[in-house]
């Protein structure tokens, strides 16, 4: 377990985080007073130079993206806390709302200080509700002891957040969807243009993070960004929250520098596979995300790395799957995760999952036609161009990537040998 | 139909019409909180569901189409339209699940309850559905029932265990 | 505004700031594939047939909401957009009913001239359609699930425009649908039936219920004095049908057309229209000066007064107590007519054509009933008739013009223009002014209370009164009136409302692809038509003044009260929910 280090999750276990004041016993809210003291310049540098990447799953410059939210005008602006998590897979955000709600709030004051924003809202999914009277609470306690609200600890800067609930859908984790929710409505994708950055929530200018890339500011902030760049590499400082799970002996979320390969993580964190069984697979970054075969174990855990393997750091889910799982049946229940979240606004994501679902079936059932896996790859091609939001565009990101990589569970052996000489 | 008489509304009790009127008040009768106010409302609701009525109901309080509001309802998994029942059993049937092994899990609340997904018992107390990941992947096979979070369901003795509190 | 200049398949193009690449495209004879867009409604964006290739993206781009910006380069005609052009049209042909040969939008489906646009000829899909039941239990309209395409038009027409709010898409993934809450049937929600969904379709999954059976049973029962009413918009409309320039006028050929068709006598709904005036106008001028509710509103759209009957039922006093035209002629056609063409009134069969489909439910209500007789029994759009028309082998284009029968053929221009927003105004002072005043008007025309403005008001001087007036089309801008009303900060003294964007000549029953444009040449005719009739005021009509002096007395006389006006009602739609919050 040594693989692991504690920045962003160092106060994991140090306090209790349903009291304030235990918080400010170990020093907390220190990072808002600190950030307070800065000019918005200083921090947005300082984020710049941190090197953040989105950890939502796009993996935008927060840096820049700060930046871009500081520069748009605008007296009365946003800042929305995505912690919709939906990625099957990924529960790292779980860890930070149920560990060290304080350094969240932190963060969202410290983010709405740099761009200007008045308002700050928490989109938290349903399925954490569990949490809600956790962070209801750290909301409160916050107000009542003048780090939230009006006039933050005598600084003249006010900020208030706001606690809002999901309801069970995935395409909600999308920024513009997620806006749609908070303002009460289905969850559908908006249009672009307008951009949420000039035009979100209530028409304002809105700036979206996902908690652990907040959590991660409130860190840097109080500790300087030495540290925190003392891990991971060139191309990619730092450290990442994983949510390790599947056939894996020690399931859980890990903080790790960026770097170490996923065998390290897999054997080294993770115990190894459970049941003397063999790695057969991995996904990363939830369903959205590719899937990789068990010879990519020596990659290591970095965005450009993982990029020559076509895969990614995503929201940093890590499934370990054994050899007794069937590569198709693998893909049916991520077929079967987008047929239920699709929000079936756009044809290509509505009615493509439909199509590629029977496919599927029939695969699953061994009943295929001969043209079915070239149409199935033909639609899911369709999907990636042509759909309304990242959900259709990325849904068949199993599907193809698996044919890929195991096509003699396709039935296409002879194909693929014939396509390697 | 005869949507004039009151007699007809059958759930929408005079007492649940106030629990309902406290809710909408709580939020302000805010209509961007509308997804929260129905999550709030579904949850006095006997068998947690949103009927017509009560939807006509905040349809009127609130100013919002009833339109918008069932939308709304039928969009998001964790509001329903159908009557559900006292407890709503949610299987984790996603990918992690599948892969650390659910099936013991599935077949035994199947066995303990008759019922097959979608359906729920018929005293009206239980109800079964499959749901996405809901992030309990280090707890994995899990399960929720009424929104409690139970996991490591690898035998049949452990699922009944958890069973058994709310028989 | 700053001129963007850009390339579409190598063609230079330069269009102002704000042109979506598919708007653009149209500037160079390019049509993009489209399913959702409407040049009448907002960007959608969900059907991505019209996605394009926009250099330097590595997806494709949606050019229905796609921006120009300068030098930006789009090919609408690679290998890759055709092919993912035609895989989208694929899917949405999968979970389509493909029972196009017995579908009323056979040959006029935006879907179907998509498919041979592409060639589809074969698919690998499986075409197992999944869809809600048929919605076919009210008298107006046909909501068929298995036809519809999701594009969303008919929501944007329902929320946007009428602000009904009936239709919604609701749920999602493959569960998706467009539906009224809960998935009621039309005549349980508070649905008007203006049919404004249908207008605007693509395809077959909302159209108006077809009873041109009905009519050629009529026809063929030897027993039966079949007779018809033709209401103003549908001369300037009918011509669509048969590739005539838009905003022909045809009424001679239509007429021409209908006898052909087998109609015993052909009138003109334009006789009652100028009746309803005669009427409505006295009515507005004893509320004036006897004192009554104020301001008065029109009651001629069947789709407005079902929208208030359903949601604004406390404002009821407000409505004239007049029968619409379509059925004032109905109830003379069921006691006049028998009388003096010496028929028995049982064998009288009275069919209107009309521009609506909200008429086929107006004709159906339990009180519009004379003689223990339905006063109309069977109405058709324009667009069925039009489809008798074809049914009949007749070459509508080369007819010869013929002329309405008497005693309800003369029509006056004050009733030819109740076909457009505006004009019921027009018509009504034009004759309330001659009326009170007792004096000439100086001039015929309200050109303020015109056009296609959603609201539009007047002040008119009628001696030393200052009446003030407003007009409003769409039941969006209806509600703005009704809600000034409702606070009492109306100043008006009448109102005319009409369901319908643009009046009648937009009406839900018109020629499919009413858009915009179309609507304002149809308008234009209608004015014509006024421009050249000798008579342009109602009380000038000699018909309408005979029948007062052989037959109904006088306006508002008992004869009138029993025939002419009705009780409209609440349609009792609403939840009452007062007994819970006691």
């Amino acid at each position: 377990m040594s693989k692991t280090v504690s920045i962003i999750t160092e106060n994991f276990g140090k306090y209790d985080p349903g009291s304030i004041d235990s918080y400010l016993s170990i020093g907390g809210f220190s990072a808002v007073k600190k950030a307070l003291t800065m000019s918005s310049a200083e921090i947005i540098e300082m984020t710049k130079k941190a090197a953040v990447k989105g950890r939502g799953g796009a993996a935008y410059d927060t840096g820049r993206k700060w930046a871009q939210a500081a520069s748009v005008p605008g007296e009365d602006k946003v800042v929305i806390c995505n912690a919709d998590e939906g990625e099957p897979c990924t529960f790292k955000d779980r860890s930070i709302l149920s560990k060290d709600p304080f350094r969240l709030i932190e963060g969202m004051i410290i983010a709405g200080y740099t761009v200007g924003a008045k308002n700050g809202y928490i989109y938290l999914r349903e399925e954490y509700r569990h949490l809600r009277p956790l962070i209801r609470n750290a909301i409160d306690e916050s107000v009542a002891k003048g780090y939230l609200g009006e006039n933050i600890i005598n600084t003249g800067f006010s900020f208030h957040i706001h606690l809002y609930s999901g309801a069970g859908a995935y395409v909600c984790g999308e920024g513009s969807t997620l806006i749609e929710s908070i303002e009460g409505k289905s969850g559908r994708p908006r249009i672009k243009p307008p951009f949420i950055k000039e035009c979100g929530l209530f028409q304002l200018p809105t700036l979206v993070n996902n908690v652990e890339t907040l959590a991660i500011a409130a860190a840097f902030i109080q500790h300087g960004v030495e540290e925190y760049l003392s891990h991971g590499t060139a191309g990619s400082p730092g450290t990442k929250i994983i949510s390790l799970a599947g056939n894996v002996k020690n399931p859980g979320a890990y903080e790790i520098p960026f770097g170490l390969t996923l065998k390290e993580i897999i054997y080294d964190i993770g115990g190894g596979i459970t049941d003397g069984h063999e790695l057969k697979l991995l996904q990363l970054g939830g369903a959205s995300g590719k899937i990789g075969p068990a010879a990519i174990v020596n990659t290591p855990y970095t965005y450009e790395d993982l990029a020559k393997e076509g895969l990614v750091v995503g929201s940093g889910g890590i499934l370990v799957v054994d050899d007794r799982t069937r590569v198709i049946d693998f893909v049916k229940s991520i077929q079967d995760f987008f047929i239920h979240e699709s929000c079936g606004k756009c044809t290509p994501c509505r009615e493509g999952n439909r199509q590629i679902s029977k496919i599927i079936d029939r695969f699953v059932e061994g009943r295929q036609q001969p043209d079915d896996l070239q149409t199935a790859e033909r639609f899911a091609n369709i999907m990636s161009n042509c759909a309304f939001c990242g959900l259709g565009e990325t849904a068949q990101s199993t599907l193809l990537s698996a044919i890929k990589h195991f096509p003699e569970e396709f039935g296409l052996t002879e194909v693929a040998e014939n396509e390697k000489h | 139909m005869n949507r004039t008489k009151t007699e007809g509304f059958g759930i929408l009790t005079r007492e649940l019409a106030q629990e309902i009127d406290k809710t909408i008040n709580l939020y302000q009768s805010n209509s961007t909180k509308l997804v929260g106010i129905l999550l709030d409302i579904q949850g006095i609701i006997p068998k947690q569901y949103i009927p017509r009525e009560v939807a006509a109901y905040v349809s009127e309080k609130m100013n919002i189409p009833l339109s918008k509001i069932y939308d709304v309802i039928s969009f998001y998994a964790a509001l329903s339209d159908v009557p559900r029942a006292d407890y709503v059993i949610q299987l984790c049937d996603s990918v992690v699940c599948k892969v650390t092994g659910n099936t013991t899990l599935r077949d035994t609340i199947s066995q303990l309850l008759g019922i097959k997904e979608q359906e729920s018992t018929p005293d009206g107390k239980y109800w079964l559905e499959y749901t996405p990941c809901f992030g309990a992947c280090d707890i994995s096979p899990a399960m929720r029932i009424n929104g409690k979070v139970f996991g490591h369901l690898t035998s049949q003795d452990s699922v009944k265990a958890v069973f058994d509190q709310y028989r | 505004m700053k001129n963007i200049k850009i390339k579409i398949d190598n063609i230079d193009v330069i269009v102002p700031e704000g042109t979506t690449i598919l708007e653009a495209a149209k500037k160079v004879k390019i049509n993009i594939p489209h399913l959702c867009y409407h040049p009448d409604q907002a960007i959608k964006a969900n059907c991505r047939l019209c996605v394009v290739d926009v250099s330097g993206s590595k997806k494709l781009t949606a050019a229905c909401s796609s921006f120009v910006y300068e030098g930006m380069e789009v090919h609408t005609n690679t290998k890759k957009v055709r092919d993912m052009q035609k895989g989208i049209l694929e899917l949405i042909l999968a979970n389509h009913d493909q029972d196009c040969l017995k579908c009323l939008r056979n040959g006029n489906c935006e879907l179907q001239a998509l498919c041979q646009r592409f060639n589809i000829s074969k698919t690998n899909l499986e075409d197992t359609v999944d869809a809600l039941p048929l919605d076919d239990t009210n008298p107006s309209l046909i909501r068929d699930s298995a036809k519809c395409v999701k594009c969303n038009r008919c929501v944007d027409a329902c929320q946007k425009v009428q602000e009904v709010h009936v239709l919604t898409h609701s749920h999602r993934s493959v569960h998706y649908n467009i539906t009224p809450a809960y998935e009621m049937p039309l005549e349980q929600t508070f649905c008007v039936f203006c049919g404004q969904c249908a207008a605007v379709c693509p395809v077959g999954a909302i159209v108006e219920k077809d009873d041109t059976a009905k009519v050629w049973d009529a026809i063929y029962d030897p027993k039966k004095h079949v007779i018809v009413q033709v209401a103003p918009a549908v001369r300037v409309a009918l011509g669509d049908a048969f590739n005539l320039p838009k905003g022909s006028i045809v009424t001679g050929k239509m007429v021409a057309a209908l006898r052909r068709l087998g109609f015993d006598k052909i009138f003109d709904t334009n006789f009652t229209a100028d009746l309803t005036i005669m009427e409505e106008g006295n009515e507005l001028i004893q509320r004036l000066t006897k004192g009554g509710t104020l301001p008065m509103i029109t009651s001629c759209s069947p789709g407005w007064i079902n929208f208030i009957e359903g949601r604004y039922d406390h404002l009821l006093d407000h409505l004239s107590s007049c029968k619409s035209p379509q059925q004032m002629f109905g109830a003379l056609s069921k006691s006049y007519y028998p009388e003096i063409a010496g028929i028995g009134s049982k064998n009288v069969y009275t069919v209107s054509i009309m521009p609506c489909t909200a008429k086929k439910y107006e004709a159906q209500r339990p009180e519009m009933i004379t003689n223990g007789m339905p006063e109309v029994d069977a109405v058709l759009t324009t667009r069925e008739l039009a489809r008798m028309i074809q049914s009949a082998g007749i070459d509508f284009v080369g007819l010869e013009e013929d002329q309405f029968d008497n005693p309800f053929g003369i029509g006056t221009g004050a009733g030819a223009i109740f076909g457009a927003t505006g004009g019921v105004m027009e018509a009504a002072l034009r004759t309330a002014y001659e009326v009170i005043t007792g004096k000439g008007l100086p001039g015929l025309n309200f050109t303020e209370v015109r056009g296609l403005s959603g609201i539009k008001e007047s002040t008119v001087l009628i001696d030393d009164m200052e009446l003030k007036v407003a007009v409003a089309h769409g039941l969006g801008n209806a509600k703005i009136l009704l809600k000034q009303i409702e606070k009492g900060e109306s100043p008006y003294a009448f109102i005319e409302i009409m369901a319908c964007p643009g009046g009648c000549i937009g009406g839900g029953g018109q020629p499919i692809k009413s858009t915009r444009e179309v609507k304002e040449k149809r308008m234009e005719a209608i004015y014509k038509i006024d421009e050249d009739l000798p008579l342009r005021k109602s009380h000038k009509n000699p018909d309408v003044l005979k029948l007062y002096e052989n037959y109904l007395g006088e306006p508002l006389g008992h004869k009138s009260h029993q025939l002419l006006h009705t009780h409209y009602h609440s349609r009792g739609m609403k939840y009452n929910f007062s007994e819970l919050t006691k």
